[in-house]
């Protein structure tokens, strides 16, 4: 999974295959197309509704004192959480990765389940025990433990298949240790971090839940207050053009930083045993560090949840709902998990194969459904079922998992386009000139290559799509509850020792995709477990 | 890998069951929808005391009310819902403008006191809060307290209070002060209430209470019910801080008004109606007064719960729903004062 978010992380053969670049199929530009234009459905929405409301209004809103405050606490969190994020996961990954950290499979699946914990749950754990849990430093402290995973799952990735010979020739040629992380180790890694960096940062424009609770306000906590107060969808769809702005000017921004520097691997495409870096007079600190970041992201959440589900007396829990809850939960992530799969495949295998520029443009556009709040996602599907299929499937499951989908593309595009990047075309073409129809060339070679990058890919969606709110609430079906829906509906009226068994199981069942990511992770090539 | 497929496999396959039942079923001919953005917990006793004693179910939906509002100017003439049960009359206000409510029947409307209903009759009050003054005793004694709303504005009160702007409980009072003195005088208070209350600017009523309670904030503006139900959560002996009421008929002293309105695009009008007029029945007036959530009842002769002042006997201003309708002038005053 070397090339995570990485086009240019390319072995020789890549390279090869790039070379002769052959006419695009016709069928993958077709599908991709189509995913396209589902992608940019809540885009289009944006535009007609500020197109039908009153310019001025729209713009008085934009530009009124309140919006530099926004601006500058969306910018603000933004840029220090991404930052402590990229400095954390990074950390995390290398010592998980390449050093002798005692226990390192253990680490390894503990510091990934805060992703699978709703960034809401994480806020009410800490803001529930303390008020003083709040405003900028409470959101930087929340954000950052809830998504730092998605800068050490890539880097992690990253850093195991990378070329181990680069190290061993600068520390040859005399670098230090240090010397040899920041210039070597760490501009492997470089690609890596700086996807999973980009994720985090465009994640963060869009989060609602955490900042409510934490009274933090940004521009998505603004669209609420304008769809609360004014009822205005023109006024949030004109916020949310500004985050969708933000978003871009973070996308080019990738393009411009990610152009600078090449990552090449010298060799052959198969991995080889080195020595661990020993931690020495560091293991007990770094130790200490790892049992730290695990009790804040994971120790605080499960034990205020237990805590408030014990310290309320008379407080029954109600058994059934949270079965048909859970279940819900379960069917409406795990058919979007495979939607998304699904939608991402064709994507990923024409950016890879044939892409040029363009679709790299596209691909990366689709990026920019991340910064979109999940309402607002929701008020567009609601808005072209009501408008142009008569009501057709509004509020139906299957739009919901339509909904989760789009939401979390980019999660999956992620995954996928990492594993496509591991069946090389030619080993299709020899399967066909071998005889064997498209159908079983697909079956037997590109599916088995890319099926563990697929089952990653389901898994980050899955745990997405488990911890969704804000779009839940106005497209599930009616009278249905996920763990989500029921966890808000009692946290909301301060019921916290009732909302407090939905978020364990939220946890609970989150533990298990969390546990196969962190496992195929671990059966990528690996340095050796060993020191000397 | 195999548990892994297996479990894809089982997913789609229940997945696609569950996407399929989900599009073929449309409800028997008695049921209605009911979006909700009232306490999730009282509307399920009232839903289940409606079922039992008439036999038409309810499919709940539960979310913001003003979201829930959003939805269904939406989904125009196609929307789900039949009925539309709110926390505050705003959201109803703005659908009676839009004209997608029906008029609610006579007989029900006369159940509770007119002015708690829409003047048009499109929807009707069913239960109501109060605003109160909370403060702490070991922060600020009673004699110290404002007796009026404005006097919050008073430089006495720097650093000392909390407020929550954006909760729609908030607009009722600004409509009140606005009514009283005009919008002018309104900004300035409220610029004035701003700067006391800089740092203290809260996302919700339950943050209000909380800060109040342990004493970083002295004092602040909530409806009543937020004092009972925290002390319900966190208990009697943890529980410092007091509610007191405004100088009788002060702009400070308001009633927020809970409601329940029939969709025009509805196709099951009469269900409808017998569900707004179960509302404000004995039996469900009284599941209200006995909930966690501690509103009063609005029907004559139903007592709120633990020893609240009774509706009759409290004074408030004479702003009324009409006053504040969809709440977009007072939206507007907090605006031009920098609160939202």
């Amino acid at each position: 999974m070397a090339p995570v978010a990485g086009e240019r992380a390319q072995a020789p053969h890549d390279v090869a295959v790039a070379a002769r670049r052959r006419a695009p199929s016709w069928i993958l530009l077709i599908l991709s197309l189509m995913v396209v234009v589902v992608l940019a459905a809540p885009l289009i929405f944006l535009l007609i509704e500020v197109r039908d409301a009153n310019w001025t209004t729209v713009w008085h809103l934009i530009w009124r004192p309140l919006t530099w405050m926004l601006l500058w606490n969306t910018i603000r969190l933004t840029v220090v959480v991404t930052i402590l994020c990229a400095i954390i996961g990074t950390l995390a990954a290398w010592c998980v990765e390449c050093t002798d950290l005692p226990f390192r499979r253990v680490w390894a699946v503990l510091v990934v389940i805060p992703f699978a914990i709703p960034d809401f749950v994480i806020a009410f754990g800490w803001a529930s025990l303390s008020t003083r849990v709040q405003g900028f430093q409470g959101a930087v402290l929340v954000m950052t433990l809830a998504v730092y995973p998605l800068v050490y799952l890539p880097v992690a990735a990253s850093l195991r298949a990378a070329d181990p010979g680069q190290e061993e020739a600068a520390r040859s040629l005399g670098l230090g240790r240090l010397q040899t992380f920041v210039r070597v180790t760490l501009r492997q890694a470089r690609a890596a971090i700086l996807g999973g960096s980009l994720v985090v940062t465009l994640l963060i424009l869009a989060e609602y839940g955490a900042f409510e609770i934490l009274g933090f306000r940004t521009f998505t906590t603004q669209i609420f207050i304008e769809l609360q107060q004014s009822f205005s969808v023109a006024g949030a769809a004109g916020l949310s053009l500004v985050l969708v702005a933000l978003g871009v000017i973070v996308l080019l921004g990738d393009v411009v930083v990610q152009g600078r520097g090449r990552v090449v691997r010298t060799g052959a495409f198969a991995q080889r045993a080195t020595r661990r870096h020993a931690l020495g007079a560091w293991r007990l600190p770094v130790l200490a560090a790892f049992a730290a970041l695990v009790v804040l992201a994971l120790g605080v959440p499960v034990g205020s949840s237990i805590y408030w589900m014990f310290a309320r007396q008379g407080v029954g829990i109600a058994g059934a709902s949270l079965a048909s809850a859970g279940a819900n939960t379960a069917v409406y992530s795990g058919s979007a998990a495979l939607f998304a799969t699904a939608m991402a495949l064709p994507v990923a295998l024409y950016a890879v194969r044939y892409g040029g520029r363009t679709a790299r443009i596209l691909e990366r556009g689709t990026f920019l459904v991340l910064a979109v709040p999940g309402v607002v996602i929701a008020l567009a599907l609601s808005y072209f079922t009501e408008r142009y299929a008569g009501g057709f499937g509004y509020q139906s499951a299957a739009l919901l998992v339509v909904a989760y989908a789009i939401l979390f593309f980019p999660l999956a595009l992620v995954g996928v386009r990492a594993s496509v990047t591991y069946a090389p075309v030619g080993l299709e073409e020899a399967a066909r000139s071998l005889g064997s129809g498209r159908l079983a060339v697909f079956r037997r070679v590109t599916l088995p290559l890319v099926g563990p990058g697929l089952a990653a890919a389901f898994c980050l969606v899955f745990l997405a799509a488990l911890t969704e709110l804000t779009a839940t609430l106005l497209l599930i079906p009616t009278g249905a509850q996920t763990l989500s829906t029921q966890f808000w509906a009692y946290e909301k009226n301060l019921s916290y020792g009732q909302a407090a068994p939905f978020a364990l199981v939220i946890i609970a069942v989150a533990a298990i995709p969390s546990y196969v990511i962190a496992r195929y992770f671990d059966r990528l090539p690996a340095r050796a477990t060993r020191s000397k | 890998m195999r548990g892994v497929r297996i479990a894809l496999g089982t997913l789609a396959v229940a997945g696609t069951a569950t996407l399929l039942s989900a599009c073929g079923s449309s409800g028997s001919s008695h049921a209605i929808t009911l979006y909700s953005g009232q306490h999730v917990q009282t509307t399920a006793a009232l839903v289940h005391a409606f079922e039992t004693s008439t036999g038409i179910a309810v499919n709940v939906r539960s979310a913001d009310e003003d979201t829930l509002a959003t939805q269904i100017s939406t989904e125009g003439g196609n929307s789900p819902a039949d009925v539309f049960y709110t926390e505050n009359s705003p959201a109803l206000e703005y659908l009676q403008a839009k004209n997608l409510l029906s008029p609610v029947a006579p007989g029900t409307l006369a159940k509770v006191p007119a002015k708690y209903s829409s003047p048009q009759g499109r929807w009707v009050g069913v239960s109501a809060r109060v605003s109160v003054i909370i403060y702490n005793p070991s922060k600020i004694s009673a004699p110290q307290l404002p007796t009026g709303v404005t006097q919050l504005a008073d430089p006495a009160y720097q650093g000392k209070l909390a407020i929550a702007p954006s909760e729609t409980d908030f607009q009722p009072v600004v409509a009140a002060v606005d009514r009283a003195d005009g919008q002018k005088a309104t900004v300035a208070w409220l610029k004035g209430v701003a700067s006391n209350a800089s740092g203290r600017d809260y996302p919700d009523n339950e943050t209000v209470v909380n800060e109040v309670n342990r004493g970083s904030a002295a004092l602040g503006v909530i409806d009543q019910y937020y004092w009972y139900r925290i002390r319900d959560e966190i208990g009697a002996t943890n529980m410092h801080a007091k509610i007191v009421f405004f100088a009788p008929h002060d702009p400070g002293y308001v009633t927020d008004v809970s409601g329940a309105g029939i969709l025009k695009s509805s196709g099951h009008q009469a269900d409808a109606q017998k569900f707004l007029a179960f509302l404000v029945s004995p039996e469900a007036q009284k599941i209200i007064a006995t909930s966690a959530s501690y509103e009063y009842p609005l029907l004559p002769g139903v007592a709120a719960r633990g020893g609240q002042v009774p509706l009759a006997a409290l004074q408030p201003n004479a702003v009324s729903v009409a006053d504040l309708g969809d709440g977009q002038t007072a939206v507007n005053l907090l605006r031009q004062a920098g609160l939202l």
